[in-house]
């Protein structure tokens, strides 16, 4: 017997499902905690996409309780539109099967392994079946399924299936157990939060073993679920165009018009002659070489751009904002949606936002939040065309400084949506690098930097001047006063200084012996005509000069005093009272006038 | 200068800089001070001298912003807490003065060595040491043992002390000031500073100052401005060699460094701590592979800090370029206590003999 013939004994097909097992770390499986927030994440997306596809607000459950020391039960329960029964088994027991696969539009989940493959990773850990729960109306009962997968044959395996009285009219929940740990405790609920953040309007209700958490919906807006558009010429490679052709009985002229986006009559007519078709030819008929010469001719033909309304969904500016702010506590958000844009005939939008200040952690590298599709990247971010397109960006003259990344209390969001996200393995963790794409993302990035420079000098600036005041106004007199102390002369007036400063109307409020004074002193070159609004618990009756106007509110006084104050002079106005509260002077330019607590 | 003319040197100092500062104001002027920048990057090694100093560089600290207007007016407070206490005989700690600032409000200070370096400030600017405002560190000074006589004014009233009669075992303690000692005789030959507590009792214990006519300093690791005073009025005074006496690791050398040359952070008073004519004993990086001495591997740390050294113009010299590679080259460190592996008493009656014969000092 010759080698080749022992050789072809072994050779045998491989089925999808035992090509998994052994690399499960192509599909985000590698190890017992990365396997829970997989699973999370899959049927997160799978909710959520559902949720879209049937216009309603998603409200979505969570749970993981331990069962036993390294077996842990999740679920995952949605108000979608429910799965029919005899599509259940093949939803969650056989990889590769999905109703999106073969459309052209923006959706989180794509080729139909995430959820399969949790079921497999379930059966292959813990050896217990996924148990299914769906009803699809208020007049239907819900279904419930036991389900694993036969391996050898990737062939949904039914292990139980009954009828059952369930108080949701409609939606899913799945249930699995698989070996784990609670290790990625914190990275979850970055996931979960993070997926908040870009889909304001879900709602999220987590039990992660008797803790609970809820991630609220911001926005009350059901997102339009994007429709299916046909494929862009310049988009589609040979196979796929020799597929359609089989199945059209179509002439070739007809066949380019119907069969793909943005192609008229002209531009149709233009690919056959280009490639040396006729354009009355009849598809199906035609040879490989043939609809070689007309690929050829179909990308060299200039066509507009896909269309990208339909089928993509940003979550626009508006919303991003309202997503972070109720997340993170921030001084500043500012967001950009970019105009839709094209890659090898896949259309996407390209959506980015930056934060600064507040609550985030002032040192080290800034914040990075990734997400595709509304769906967040957790791992790969080294690898990723997201932080690549960040590091590329010089953030140095927005005035941040960097190490590859930008440093300090920064916060950038990048979202990419498109209907085809390249990613760099189907584990779906990061980016792959396409120029037209982060040439979209740096643009959107410079473009938020600007606003961000903008935003902290202009705070430095009124912090600068506020902190010159503060100085001038209140602790050069403390220093007058120890000074003349220490050299036993008369306390030195220091007024020249403060009108020599700032050509301004300098107004300062302080208290003393239980007396309120406001002293302005008017440093201008002219007469100012001003009202003094001073909020506090004082009543001010004894008040002089008295009070235009006073009105009192749940203890709250609002006095109002119309002076005028002629040009380098001082007024006065002094009562009884505790002090503190606000005080604001109207009647002038905010850059002539200083106000001073000396109090605070 | 004694200890009237010092105190009206420094109220004198200090009042010139609050008139300043009124002058300033009664002119319609914003209250200003200018400071040298105390960085590494201002010290400047005076041939004269022999030590290292601040240089000219200057910075104006005005009061325009509410940060130096608020460091003007502590120091405002801090020259008014002075002048009261001149003014009354007085003294107190630096911390002392740090929780008296509790009451001064806005001019309060925030952590101690906040206070601290604003001292240092106003003696850079008064030519004053701190002694001068009647102000003291809180740790003791280092102590002293040989055959030295002294006389210290202290609070309760003139003491004669000989240090090595009229001390207990663990010798005399060096006071914070040491301006407030005479110093009356001695029958020495010379001054051995050491490092460690260890290495400095097992000298008094083998009866090495007797034997050799030694005074022994002990410096308690990097050593305070007292104990550095106190060495170089011993070598000023008696003309006496000073020899130091450390671990053989780069961190010790920079003990040798300030002993002998002055420190970054009191360069404005070099000239009085410093010890130019101070000279490096051991534990010598060849002493590591002579002796074969018990010894521990460099970390990086240790390697950056030769090669720094290496840098320092203050170790720029033939003896130190050798030593120090040859450290590098072994890659080792040990301390001076490691003599003890040859026996507690070899480092009495070899080493130092050896290596004190080889210096010509005995």
């Amino acid at each position: 017997m010759v080698l080749a013939d022992e050789l072809a004994k072994q050779q045998r097909s491989i089925s999808v499902a035992e090509f998994f097992e052994k690399n499960k770390h192509l599909l985000g499986f590698d190890s017992p905690t990365r396997g829970v927030i997989t699973t999370i994440k899959e049927a997160v997306d799978n909710a959520l996409d559902a949720c879209e596809e049937a216009q309603v607000l998603p409200d979505i459950f969570i749970s993981i309780k331990k069962v036993s020391a390294d077996i842990f039960r999740i679920i995952v329960e949605d108000n979608g539109p429910g799965i029919v029964p005899a599509q259940v088994p093949y939803v969650f027991g056989k990889l590769l099967y999905g109703s999106r696969f073969h459309q052209i539009r923006q959706t989180r989940g794509q080729q139909g392994i995430g959820i399969s493959a949790a079921v497999l990773y379930a059966q292959l850990t813990s050896g217990v079946p996924t148990v299914v729960i769906s009803r699809t109306g208020a007049k239907e009962q819900a279904h419930k399924f036991e389900i694993q997968i036969k391996i050898e044959t990737n062939e949904p395996d039914i292990i139980s299936q009954q009828k059952i009285d369930w108080d949701r009219i409609h939606g899913t929940r799945v249930q699995i157990e698989f070996r784990s740990t609670m290790a990625a405790k914190k990275k979850l609920l970055e996931y979960l939060k993070y997926t908040s953040v870009v889909n304001p309007h879900a709602r999220f209700r987590v039990d992660l073993d008797d803790e609970a958490f809820t991630f609220e919906r911001v926005s009350q807006e059901i997102i339009a679920c994007p429709v299916a558009v046909k494929p862009h010429p310049h988009g589609i490679e040979f196979g796929q165009l020799k597929r359609m052709a089989v199945a059209s009985d179509l002439k070739l002229i007809d066949f380019l018009v119907e069969g793909f986006s943005r192609v008229g009559k002209k531009l149709a007519q233009d690919m056959c002659d280009k490639s040396g078709l006729k354009a009355t030819a009849k598809v199906s008929g035609l040879s490989a070489d043939q609809l070689k010469a007309l690929l050829a001719a179909m990308q060299e033909v200039a066509v507009p751009p896909p269309l990208t309304t339909q089928c993509l969904s940003p979550i626009g500016e508006e919303l991003i904002r309202r997503g972070l702010d109720k997340e993170f506590q921030m001084d500043f958000v500012g967001a950009r949606t970019r105009p839709a844009s094209v890659f090898s005939g896949h259309s996407f939008v390209v959506e980015a936002a930056i934060g600064y200040g507040g609550k985030l952690p002032s040192e080290g590298n800034a914040i990075i939040l990734r997400f595709a599709n509304r769906v967040p990247l957790m791992y790969q971010q080294g690898a990723c065309a997201i932080t690549q397109s960040v590091a590329n960006v010089n953030w140095k003259q927005y005035n941040l400084s960097q190490q590859g990344l930008p440093m300090g209390p920064v916060l950038i969001l990048v979202h990419v949506a498109s209907t085809n996200v390249p990613f760099t393995s189907e584990s779906k963790d990061a980016i792959a690098s396409i120029p037209e794409i982060e040439k979209e993302i740096v643009l959107a990035l410079q473009d938020l930097g600007r606003d961000l420079k903008h935003f902290v000098s202009r705070r430095d600036k009124s912090r600068v001047a506020e902190d010159r005041a503060r100085a001038v106004c209140a602790i050069i007199p403390e220093i007058a006063a120890k000074v003349s102390e220490i050299v036993e002369k008369p306390l030195v007036d220091t007024t020249p200084i403060e009108g020599k400063l700032m050509r301004k109307l300098i107004v300062k409020k302080w208290t003393c012996d239980g007396r309120i004074t406001i002293e302005l002193n008017n440093y201008t070159a002219h007469q100012a005509d001003i009202s003094i609004y001073d909020i506090s618990q004082d009543s001010a009756s004894d008040a002089e000069p008295k009070a235009a106007f006073v009105n009192e509110m749940d203890g709250q006084f609002t006095k109002v005093w119309k002076l005028v104050i002629p040009s380098q002079t001082v007024t006065s106005v002094v009562y009884t009272g505790k002090g503190g509260g606000l005080l604001d002077i109207r009647g002038i330019d905010n850059n002539k006038k200083m106000v001073v607590d000396l109090d605070v | 200068m004694s200890k009237e003319e010092l105190e009206k040197k420094s109220m004198e100092a200090l009042l010139r800089i609050a008139s300043a500062w009124y002058d300033q104001m009664k002119a319609g002027e914003i209250p200003s001070i200018s400071l040298p920048t105390r960085t590494k990057y201002n010290i400047e090694y005076d041939d004269a001298s022999e030590v290292w100093k601040y240089g000219d560089k200057e910075s104006m600290r005005t009061a325009a912003s509410a940060k130096s207007a608020t460091h003007l007016l502590k120091m405002a407070y801090v020259i008014g807490f002075i002048k009261q206490q001149l003014k009354e005989n007085r003294s107190s700690t630096l911390r002392e003065m740090y929780y008296i600032s509790e009451g001064w409000k806005r001019a309060k200070f925030g952590a101690q060595e906040e206070s601290n370096f604003l001292i240092e400030d106003l003696e850079i600017i008064s030519e004053v040491p701190r002694e001068g405002f009647h102000l003291h560190p809180e740790e003791n000074g280092a102590s002293i043992y040989g055959p030295m006589r002294i006389r210290e004014e202290t609070r309760r009233g003139m003491r004669a002390i000989h240090c090595q009669d009229d001390v207990g075992q663990a010798g005399y303690t060096i006071p914070n000031n040491v301006e407030n000692i005479e110093f009356v005789d001695h029958d020495a030959k010379f001054v051995i500073a050491l490092e460690t507590g260890g290495m400095y009792d097992r000298l008094i214990e083998n009866g090495f100052d007797e034997e050799h006519n030694a005074i022994l300093v002990h410096l308690k690791g990097q050593p305070a401005r007292s104990t550095r005073r106190m060495l170089n009025k011993i070598s000023s005074t008696w003309n006496l060699p000073v020899l130091v006496f450390t671990d053989g690791d780069p961190w010790s050398y920079r003990i040798f460094a300030s002993v002998a040359y002055g420190s970054i952070k009191s360069a404005h008073m070099s000239e009085l701590l410093a010890t130019p004519r101070a000279r490096f004993l051991g534990l010598q990086p060849s002493d590591i592979r002579d002796y074969n001495l018990p010894s521990d591997k460099l970390s990086d740390k240790d390697v950056e800090a030769l090669h720094a050294e290496l840098t320092d113009p203050r170790f720029a010299t033939e003896y130190w370029r050798k030593q120090i590679n040859l450290q590098i080259s072994l890659g080792l460190k040990s301390e001076q206590q490691a003599f003890a592996a040859r026996g507690l008493d070899f480092v009495t009656k070899t080493y130092l003999p050896a290596r004190l014969s080889e210096m010509g000092v005995i």
